[in-house]
């Protein structure tokens, strides 16, 4: 992908990011997502419904690769089941470590795919992953299948 | 001025992150070598010559810095690992031990972690109240507002003399006087303010003042605790061992050394406060009211021009340290950090460990560009440039 195109859509979610907000009741589960280096904060609120993600939003303040990626990983999860939603997980962060990736499964996440030579905004990409993985592990394996 | 005593200079750097740490000057760094190199023996031990030297140079630090605070006896210096340990020892070895539950403590929401966090401890611990001290509209402490929140309980007065995102320069003097008046005790965090303008302990008249090496040329891991003698003697060590002992028999039979000995358990940091000596000689040379009057200049300077940047939103316009803080309208600091960083300019972003500041200023984060007296105008020129084109910012700080 164009480095300009790239770069028009991680603006373009950084300035209007889509699903904030802060979960509309208590079928959202909340989970805080920071990282120790930097100074990102987000909350994910997540709404799962037999083993399918039916909503997620978030809310905090975050820098436009935190917040740009944080938008995207969203849509991208919006719809998956749990186990679809770890295999896109884990596919990003291959991608991001220099690892063999698909990039048919990214989506627009695609943009991060050079993020790795920049050493310090790794962890920006990957913030809301922290998160959401926090929340998909308290499944049990058994009912991914 | 000065640029050529710095060898971190030689590199193409921007450094403008003096309110973390200061660059050090070949001197300093030469002392620390030359203790590791000419007479590496440990000190206040060994009945030979390079530890008679050790001895000498370390306690010349010592006369150093209690003529540089104009501290009125050498042994209300104390050396600790720096601000945050001398915080918490006056916390934790004397307030700890004199306050009663419901006791109030003042301090003020732009207070750095290390003048906050000690006192929530003692807060949940012992049940003691943290109360704040309103700011006015500059963020700014004042006397009246002071005076309004003392109360028949408040037993004491803990501030940074120089807030460290803000960078205002306390009335400290005039609160001394007047919370001695009311038996209370003032405590001053003083990391952000040593190395920039003078203070005289004595004629301020606080009863505990902390500070760190590193914000004054001065290596890091060293710090002093100056406390009033008196005050001094009622600190229980925190920290027990070799050389802060007399003599001990059984666990009933402890004599502890005299101040400051006794709240200086363990080898200390020997070529730490060795090389801070070079760094006070340092600073005497230059003057320190040569550096805050040219810290001023440089202030006023980049204050002129980033106030006619429409999207730079500007939360300290006044103030009289070298610290300006500022948000670029609509971006987040730590992208502006980053895209200044591609240009080599080293700037702050984030809350500055202050972390309950931003229920004052409204804002969480920002950038902070801390000044010293190496930097130059042309630096901010630099500067200003790249945060005069919004555009290329959004462009390049990805």
């Amino acid at each position: 992908m164009d480095e300009n195109i790239k770069r028009e859509i991680i603006l373009d979610h950084y300035q209007n990011p889509r699903h904030r907000g802060l979960g509309e009741d208590d079928t959202y589960k909340k989970v805080n997502s920071n990282n120790e280096s930097c100074i990102d904060n987000i909350d994910l609120y997540v709404k799962i419904e037999n083993d399918l993600i039916k909503d997620i939003q978030f809310n905090g303040e975050a820098c436009a690769i935190s917040t740009s990626s944080t938008s995207i990983m969203i849509e991208n999860l919006i719809g998956k089941t749990i186990a679809e939603a770890k295999k896109y997980i884990n596919n990003f962060e291959n991608m991001v470590n220099e690892k063999e990736y698909d990039e048919n499964l990214l989506q627009e996440g695609i943009v991060y795919q050079d993020i790795y030579k920049q050493n310090n905004r790794k962890t920006c990409a990957t913030l809301p992953y922290v998160g959401i993985k926090k929340i998909l592990d308290t499944y049990p394996e058994e009912r991914e299948k | 001025m000065n640029r050529e005593d710095f060898p971190m200079l030689l590199q193409d750097i921007v450094y403008f992150d003096n309110g973390a740490t200061t660059l050090k000057p070949k001197c300093v760094i030469d002392k620390t070598v030359e203790y590791y190199e000419k007479y590496g023996a440990n000190a206040h031990r060994g009945d030979y010559d390079i530890s008679y030297k050790v001895d000498q140079e370390y306690e010349n630090t010592r006369r150093l810095v209690k003529e540089y605070i104009h501290a009125k006896y050498l042994e209300e210096i104390i050396f600790t690992a720096g601000s945050t340990e001398s915080l918490n020892l006056i916390v934790q070895g004397f307030f700890a031990n004199l306050l009663d539950p419901n006791d109030e403590v003042l301090i003020t929401k732009s207070e750095h972690a290390s003048n906050v966090l000690p006192w929530f401890h003692l807060a949940n611990k012992k049940g003691i109240k943290v109360n704040y001290i309103p700011l006015d509209d500059n963020h700014y402490v004042t006397l009246e507002n002071v005076k309004k929140m003392i109360t028949p309980n408040t037993k004491v007065i803990s501030l940074a003399y120089i807030t460290n995102v803000i960078g205002d320069i306390r009335p400290i003097k005039e609160i001394a006087e007047y919370a001695h008046q009311h038996n209370i005790f003032v405590v001053v965090d003083a990391a952000q303010s040593i190395g920039h303008i003078k203070t005289d302990v004595q004629d301020l008249d606080v009863d505990f003042l902390a500070f760190s090496a590193h914000k004054m040329c001065g290596p890091t891991g060293v710090g002093v605790l100056y406390g009033k003698k008196e005050l001094l003697e009622h600190v229980e060590p925190l920290i027990l061992g070799g050389g802060m002992n007399e003599s001990f028999d059984n666990e009933h039979e402890v004599y502890y050394k005299e101040l400051p000995a006794r709240l200086e358990a363990g080898t200390p940091n020997i070529a730490g406060v060795i090389a801070y000596g070079a760094a006070i000689e340092y600073l005497n040379k230059i003057g320190l009211d040569t550096i805050s009057e040219y810290e001023k200049k440089l202030r006023k300077y980049l204050i002129d021009k980033l106030i006619d940047i429409p999207f730079i939103d500007l939360i300290n316009i006044e103030s009289d340290s070298g610290i300006v803080t500022f948000n670029i309208t609509d971006i987040f600091s730590q992208d502006v950090a980053y895209y200044l960083n591609k240009y080599n300019i080293c700037v702050r972003a984030g809350s500055h460990c202050a972390k309950i500041l931003k229920n004052e200023v409204g804002v969480t984060n920002t950038l902070r560009v801390s000044l010293y007296f190496y930097n130059t105008f042309e630096e901010i020129d630099m500067l200003v440039e790249l945060l005069s084109d919004k555009e290329k910012i959004l462009k390049e700080m990805l």
